[in-house]
This record gives structure tokens, C-alpha cells and sequence, in this order.
């Protein structure tokens, strides 16, 4: 039994006049990392949105089909009890942030605080999570004095120190510098590891091919293709519905046409580009 | 219209100093790239050339204007700002109110406003939405409002704050092709972005920051080309540059035409 188990999802905003995500079938297994690309518009936040229960619990609108996470329905459940299970981090920070904490330290405490964990044990999961994401020195500063990759950080580990066992994350590296971004993927990678089921949205596509263990391509509310990174990320298909790609792959089909690149599978990683470009 | 900026230290009322002399001239009509590590002080230095921020010591000129003595609203004629977050600057009910708000304040004629705003819809390719809500669109399409009420507004120094964060493809190239036309008109373009392939395909210029501080600064082959360098301030360079690096070849590469033509020539 699938971990994540989506059936038939079609899902409309209650101002919109076309369903944003459309018979969506997707099942992924207890500590997958599955990554998710798509252009704009395709519905890559609303399915985020769709496994943290906040589509339809907060936003309300038009569903059918099920979401099925750990053998509990989102349809049977309250909010409430879903967000112990599942775990979102925001596109934006700016918009996850409380703002009714005076420090990062505080910030991350928020949600343990209304879970009602001891206070000794919320100091240290929050030191840990900190320590984890790489910000114990952050943790003294405002959160709104910070600079957006930072409170990316922030709001990562404000997520991680509730322990999900699902993992929801939106663009998390969208304005990060390439440390952050491989600390990140780092991280997340090892929750995989020990158990935790990953599901982000990135445009990072290199990343993706380091670290994830399936990508699932979204367009227009529905899944155009899914399977192994190196296999979904050169497909033509992709470059024909607009989505981005390495330039290790754009390059390699261009020298391609030229007989510069002799493989037949075309590289997302430096690695693989090397591989087929050394004389 | 040079951007001057000499000996700019900020420090920010808790006490954290964020920039610790900074000197750079900027000139008319270049297209600046400013890469650096979360945290380098970009956004910081950037909110200094509209005086959002004013100098610790030193002192930041726009033309003849030194930041000091004139405010924000005033130095709004000459430099648009795009934030990184367009919720931090969109507020209108419509695309079109949006984007006409900042021409109005500047106290164009109305024809001229007019011919402002059609030229900034087409430009960022917005004309299908002018009476949409920009709280209705997504992210993506709000961060191109927020370029187009600045590129309204006809300053000839725009700064763009992360402009291709969270954008797709086809977004980035839209962008792309907004800052060429900038650069066609011959504005000043300073961008802040951690997209590197996006700075080695559309800029001239390359300033890296480090903790304040210029780290490099020059043509933008030959800052991204400086890999140990960069590494201090946690820049990568280009995909491309580093598979050439990678691949052993003569010349920093930069583009996917250098790139085929060196592996074709050897």
C-alpha cells in the first residue's frame, strides 16, 4: 500500500472556471523523494496544497477523488489532525512566518508550542531542526530581518521540527545561493533516508537529478510524465510543453544535431555531461 | 545618468553591519549583474540606490543626486525598483490602475501616461489581463505586474530584485527579453539574481558581493570565470563555464555557441 495514494483528484478553486488540477493519479511510497516540475500555472502548488489539506479545508471549492496519506483519508479528516501528519513549507516565506514571534528561536518553537510539547523537549528538537538546516547562528535575529533565502531556511525548519512523515515542500530553494540549495537538497535527501516521504515542487533541475528519486512533470493540471530524473528530465516532450532544462541537456541536443554528442541518453548533471563530452 | 557609490557602510539599527565600504561607479545604459551569497548584502546595497536605505557613512549619487538630500518619492524619477516579493508592492484592484499609479505620481500627461502603460503591458506581454485583480493571477504573472508598474514609470535606472525566482522557461525569457529592450532604449539595468545562467546570458557586468564587500567586479567572462574566487561568496559559475572547466578547455565559456564551437575546435 502506497504511503501517498491520490485517486482521481480534480480540484477547482472557488473563483476559478476550469478545474486547476484534473484526474491526477499518483501514488508514492514511504521515504520516496519525488520531485515535482511544471510551468507556471500547471497546478504544482494546489496539488502541494491538495496533500497538506489545505485544498479543500481552507480553500474550499469543488473536489472529487480522494488523497490518501499513512491510511487516512483527507476527506475524513479535519485540518487539525492533518497537519500533525503532513508538513508544508510555503513558496513564500514571507507568507508562512507568524508574525507573532520576536525571534527565529521563537519562530520554530510556534507550531511545537501548540502541540503542547514539554519545554525542554521543544528546546532541543528546535536546536536540532536548527542545527540541521544549517541556522543556529540565526537564532537571536528577527525573522523579518533576515534576507529571503535565510527566512527560507527558516520556514524549512519551522516544518522539519514538527516531524512530518510527509514532507510537502514548495519551490523551498527558490532564493537561495547554491550552498543553501545543496544543504537543502542535502537534508531533505537524508529524511528520505531515514523514513520521511518527500514530495517538492523545484525548478532546479540539476538538483533534482542528484538527489530525487522520481520526477512527476505537471502541466495544466495534469500529469504529462513521470518516472527516473535523468529519464523524464531530457525527454523532448518537455521542451515542447515549455518547461525548463538543464543546460547540460540543451546543449548536449544541440551538439547532438551536430554529431558532437555520441550517447544516446543526454545529460541533466555535470557528471553525465562530462561523461559524454570527454574526448 | 553614473551611479556613484563611495566608501558605503550600513549598518542596520540592531547592529548588524551590512555593508563595510563599498565603492563602485555605475554608468549609464550598463547592465549589472549582482551575485553573492544569501546574506552578501545585495538587497541592502540595491535599497540604497532609491534611498530606501540611507548610508551609514559614505554616500550613494544618482546623477547629480546625492541619496542624503533627497526622498525616496524624489528619487523615484530616477529609479524604479522591482522587489523581490511582488506582494510587498502591488495594492491596486486592476493591472491597469497598477501599473498607470506610478506614471501618475510622477505627473506625466495623460497621453503620455497612457502611451507609458500600453508600451509596459506589451512589453511583459500582460495586455490579456489589464482588468484582472493581480491578487487573481498567480505568482509568476503578479512578479511580471510588479515589472511592469516599474517599467512604467520610465526611470532610466531600473533595478530588478530576483526577477526569475519562482518563474518558468517561458517566464525567464520573457524577462530575457524585457531587460534587452531596456537595454535597446539605453537604460541602466542593475539586477540582483542567484540565477547564473540567467546573469551570463543577459548581463555585461558582474559585481560579486562577499559580507559587505565588493569581492569582484568586471567584464562578466571574467568574473564567472574566477571559480575559487566566487566560491567564497558561494557562487557557482554557469553551467556551461563549469563543464568547460571540467572538460579541461582553454577559454572561460560562457553561452552554448562557445561552448559547441571550443569542443568543435579543441
Amino acid at each position: 500500500m502506497a504511503f501517498v495514494n491520490i485517486q482521481n483528484l480534480t480540484y477547482k478553486y472557488p473563483l476559478t472556471k476550469e478545474p486547476v488540477l484534473k484526474n491526477i493519479n499518483l501514488q508514492v511510497q514511504e521515504g520516496e523523494f519525488v520531485s515535482v516540475i511544471g510551468p507556471n500555472g500547471a497546478g504544482k502548488s494546489t496539488l502541494c496544497y491538495a496533500l497538506a489539506g489545505f485544498v479543500p479545508h481552507f480553500f474550499k471549492g469543488e473536489i472529487s477523488g480522494e488523497i490518501e496519506v499513512d491510511g487516512k483519508l483527507s476527506s475524513k479528516s479535519t485540518l487539525d489532525e492533518w497537519v500533525l501528519n503532513v508538513g508544508l513549507a510555503f513558496q513564500n516565506p514571507f507568507n508562512q512566518i507568524s508574525g507573532a514571534k520576536y525571534t527565529v528561536f521563537e519562530e520554530i518553537a510556534f507550531g511545537l508550542e501548540n502541540i503542547g510539547v514539554p519545554r525542554d523537549e521543544m528546546k532541543k528538537r528546535v536546536e536540532d531542526a536548527m542545527s540541521l538546516t544549517g541556522i543556529s547562528e540565526l537564532a537571536d535575529r528577527s525573522p523579518y530581518s533576515l534576507s529571503g533565502g535565510q527566512q527560507q531556511r527558516v520556514a524549512l525548519t519551522s516544518i522539519l521540527v514538527m516531524r512530518p512523515s510527509l514532507l510537502v515542500l514548495d519551490e523551498p530553494t527558490s532564493q537561495m545561493d547554491p550552498i543553501g540549495t545543496r544543504e537543502v537538497f542535502g537534508v531533505v535527501r537524508k529524511m528520505a533516508e531515514e523514513g520521511m516521504t518527500v514530495m517538492m515542487v523545484e525548478h532546479k533541475v540539476e538538483w533534482i537529478a542528484n538527489f530525487a528519486d522520481r520526477v512527476i512533470a505537471l502541466k495544466d493540471g495534469q500529469i504529462l510524465l513521470e518516472g527516473k530524473p535523468n529519464e523524464v528530465l531530457t525527454s523532448d516532450v518537455l521542451v515542447e510543453h515549455g518547461f525548463g532544462v538543464s543546460r547540460y541537456t540543451s546543449t548536449a541536443r544541440e551538439a547532438k544535431q551536430r554529431g558532437l554528442w555520441k550517447k544516446n541518453n543526454l545529460p541533466v548533471t555535470l557528471d553525465e555531461a562530462v561523461q559524454g563530452f570527454k574526448p | 545618468m553614473n551611479i556613484n557609490i563611495k566608501d558605503l557602510y550600513f549598518t542596520y539599527p540592531t547592529g548588524l553591519e551590512a555593508l563595510k565600504g563599498i565603492n563602485l561607479t555605475i554608468e549609464s545604459g550598463e547592465q549589472v549583474a549582482i551575485v553573492g551569497q544569501n546574506g552578501a548584502g545585495k538587497t541592502t546595497l540595491a535599497r540604497h540606490f532609491n534611498g530606501l536605505l540611507k548610508p551609514t557613512s559614505g554616500s550613494v549619487s544618482i546623477g547629480d543626486w546625492e541619496t542624503t538630500k533627497y526622498s525616496t518619492a524624489k528619487l523615484a524619477s530616477r529609479v524604479g525598483y522591482v522587489f523581490q516579493n511582488p506582494d510587498e508592492q502591488l495594492f491596486s484592484r486592476d493591472v491597469r490602475t497598477e501599473v498607470s499609479f506610478g506614471p501618475k505620481n510622477l505627473g506625466y500627461s495623460k497621453e503620455k501616461i497612457d502611451e507609458l502603460v500600453k508600451r509596459a503591458l506589451s512589453l511583459t506581454e500582460l495586455n490579456g489581463k489589464t482588468e484582472t485583480n493581480p491578487y487573481d493571477l498567480s505568482p509568476a504573472w503578479r512578479k511580471m505586474v510588479a515589472l511592469a508598474s516599474i517599467i512604467a514609470m520610465d526611470t532610466p535606472i531600473i533595478i530588478f530584485d530576483e526577477p526569475t525566482t519562482g518563474q518558468d522557461a517561458l517566464n525567464v525569457g520573457r524577462i530575457a527579453r524585457v531587460i534587452a529592450e531596456l537595454r535597446h532604449e539605453g537604460k541602466t539595468v542593475i539586477t540582483i539574481t542567484h540565477d547564473i545562467d540567467f546573469c551570463a546570458e543577459n548581463f555585461d557586468r558582474v559585481i560579486a558581493l562577499a559580507k559587505g564587500q565588493v569581492l569582484l567586479d568586471g567584464m562578466t567572462k571574467d568574473v564567472l570565470g574566477e571559480e575559487e574566487t566566487l566560491a567564497q561568496t558561494y557562487v557557482d559559475p554557469p553551467q556551461l563555464t563549469r563543464l568547460g572547466k571540467a572538460l579541461g578547455l582553454k577559454d572561460t565559456v560562457t553561452t552554448q555557441e562557445e561552448f559547441l564551437k571550443a569542443i568543435m575546435w579543441g
